[in-house]
């Protein structure tokens, strides 16, 4: 397969106004399925988590889970959606193993939620608005593995193995309006917005909202047009972008290539991609064609939902505050500067933060530990920074030894690499390395003795009143000491010792 | 509703993964073009005070407790299976090499 050709983003930007659209699915974490009592776990072993109603087998009824209703509703309520007065499920007809039923049962024409709107905070406080065309209810389908062939991948597969634990379980789809006027800045919106519906929907607690599980999974829609043009340009929709940095990516190799192929002359073709975390790059799917010719009609083993107005007010009152809002207040109960603050978001750990605070660190030292530590050690990883293991007790922890003089600054970073290294609690491995900061004064006093007597025209100097020269006295002693000793109270004794005023 | 001519039996034929010979196009045109007329009858009954409908009884709201019901076992699911392995459904390969 040949590369395709792309131009560089920025030529790309010079000649074209890229023209977005996402489909976001998001799984809810409800106990069970959509339309069967089956549990929705993740995980289990293959074809245990199903009934008969998830087998599509003949004859089965499916009923809808009130859960799965007050969920969507909520997602709906907070993208600032208008909830259906009424609405039904409809199926949606393709033949392919993944669903056993040969039809997905979603909505089509009745939504449950349409007409909404997210305001979208990139890095640099810039809002930006994405309006919401709906927000709708549908099933998971089957989990699909393809086996033989040279890459494991579905071209090529000589057979595919299914495992249906995962159909049937309940996905609120949300879909954009087209989003235009994102210019260069389209890459990084893509991120903030699939960033702000996982926020929205673990903020609600209606998602484990885990995208490595496909919890929250993102269907990138990119087209091109020449700048000034009012018509899109053709689309392509590249599936199942499962990370925030893969948005990003796919989002800004797809506008290189479509401006490549535009200016070859040639149309776009319509079509799906499938993206390549290792190339960051992505490949031809499938054209669309008369196969996706869905022929959607009424579930007619499905009554209308229709949400009464009190049910709507009722849920609408359990809404956690918006996420902005939170931002808006952590940034004020924390003290910290705009700046300070933009950092721990686009670092991603605000809710770690919080988390530590909440244990008992003080928001500064929060900050410098989750600032200055942590997300340098993540990055090191290539994990995001609350998946490195750094639990809030152990930063207080930490933040408490060094308080107490048990320990300095440097000493607790290396505490925390043993920590991180699972040697133990921070009191253990200070123990256990030997770190404690050196207190007892009858030690330091040897030591100081010591240094003296090896620089005795040091020690006259500080008698004869250059202070300043102390420095290399204490140097001396932090090196008998191998750093454990309080330098501060190192300084006092050796003053002391020389009859000296500080 | 339009007529259903040849082409659309033969589209949704495609469609639905059935084969059908040029006979059977031919015949299955005219049966279908049929029984739409015949369906089109019941549109006539309804006045245009009857609201369109997806379901015979005039309910809404039917939902259930999301409370974990019975499940099968691995084996049982496969039971119907033509083919399985490593306690899932096997299949051909769907997409051929692009």
């Amino acid at each position: 397969m040949s590369a395709d050709a792309t131009l560089s983003f920025e030529e790309a930007m010079e000649k074209y106004d890229p023209v977005l659209g996402f489909e976001v699915h998001v799984e809810l974490n409800t106990k069970t399925k959509m339309f069967s009592s089956a549990p929705n776990v993740f995980g289990d072993e293959p074809n245990t988590n199903v009934n008969e109603v998830d087998l599509g087998m003949p004859g089965v009824l499916p009923v809808v889970n009130k859960t799965a209703i007050e969920s969507s509703i909520k997602i709906g309520l907070a993208l600032n959606c208008k909830i259906a007065e009424s609405c039904r499920f409809a199926r949606k007809n393709y033949f392919y193993p993944d669903t056993p039923k040969n039809f997905q049962t979603s909505q089509y024409d009745e939504p449950i939620a349409y007409d909404g709107y997210l305001d979208i905070e990139l890095s640099d406080g810039t809002i930006f608005r994405v309006e919401i065309e709906r927000a709708h209810m549908e099933e998971d389908a089957g989990k699909l593995t393809h086996m033989g062939g040279a890459t494991g991948r579905i071209q090529g597969a000589d057979f595919s193995l299914v495992d249906y634990n995962r159909a049937g379980v309940p996905l609120v789809e949300i879909v954009t309006k087209p989003i235009q006027g994102a210019g260069s800045r389209a890459p990084e919106l893509a991120k903030a917005y699939v960033a702000a519906v996982r926020e929205i929907v673990k903020n609600l607690g209606v998602s484990d909202a885990k995208m490595e599980r496909g919890n929250v999974r993102c269907d990138a829609n990119v087209s091109l047009r020449p700048h000034g043009r009012e018509r899109f340009g053709i689309r392509s929709e590249t599936k199942n972008v499962n990370s925030l940095r893969a948005v990003e990516h796919a989002v800004h190799y797809e506008i290189r290539r479509h401006a490549a192929v535009l200016d070859s002359g040639e149309p776009v073709v319509q079509e799906t991609r499938h993206w390549h975390e290792d190339t960051r790059t992505t490949t031809s799917g499938r054209a669309k064609s008369d196969a996706d010719d869905y022929r959607y009609f009424p579930e007619p083993d499905l009554v209308p939902v229709v949400p009464s107005r009190e049910w709507v007010e009722e849920l609408r009152a359990t809404l956690p505050e918006p996420p902005a809002a939170r931002r808006k207040r952590l940034q004020a109960d924390w003290g910290y500067s705009d700046l300070e603050f933009r950092d721990v978001v686009n670092a991603g750990v605000m809710d770690e933060i919080q988390e530590t605070i909440a244990a008992g660190a003080s928001a500064s030292v929060a900050r410098k530990w989750w600032m200055g530590e942590i997300v340098g050690r993540a990055k090191n990883a290539d994990v995001d920074p609350g998946q490195l293991g750094v639990q809030p007790a152990t930063i207080v922890e930490l933040a408490k030894l060094v308080e107490d003089g048990k320990i300095n600054n440097k000493m607790a970073t290396e505490v925390l690499d043993g920590v991180l290294a699972g040697e133990g609690t921070p009191a253990e491995i200070v123990e256990k390395r030997g770190l404690a900061v050196v207190s007892d004064d009858g030690p330091l006093l040897e030591a100081i003795d010591a240094a003296l007597a090896a620089q005795p025209d040091v020690a006259d100097k500080i008698r004869g009143g250059k202070v300043q020269a102390i420095g290399a006295i204490v140097g001396g002693v932090m090196k008998a000491t191998r750093g454990q000793a309080d330098a501060g109270r190192v300084r006092e004794l050796i003053l002391a010792k020389l009859g000296v005023e500080g | 509703m339009a007529a259903i001519n040849r082409d659309d039996v033969a589209h949704l034929a495609r469609l639905a993964h059935i084969e059908m010979s040029a006979e059977e196009l031919d015949r299955m045109a005219g049966e279908l073009a049929v029984i739409v007329e015949s369906v089109k009858s019941v549109s006539e009954a309804a006045g245009d005070d009857v609201p369109a409908t997806s379901h015979p009884i005039p309910l809404s709201n039917v939902f259930r407790e999301d409370v974990v019901g019975h499940t099968f076992t691995a084996d049982q699911a496969l039971s119907g299976a033509p083919d399985s392995d490593e306690n899932r459904f096997k299949v051909p390969a769907i997409l051929d090499e692009a």
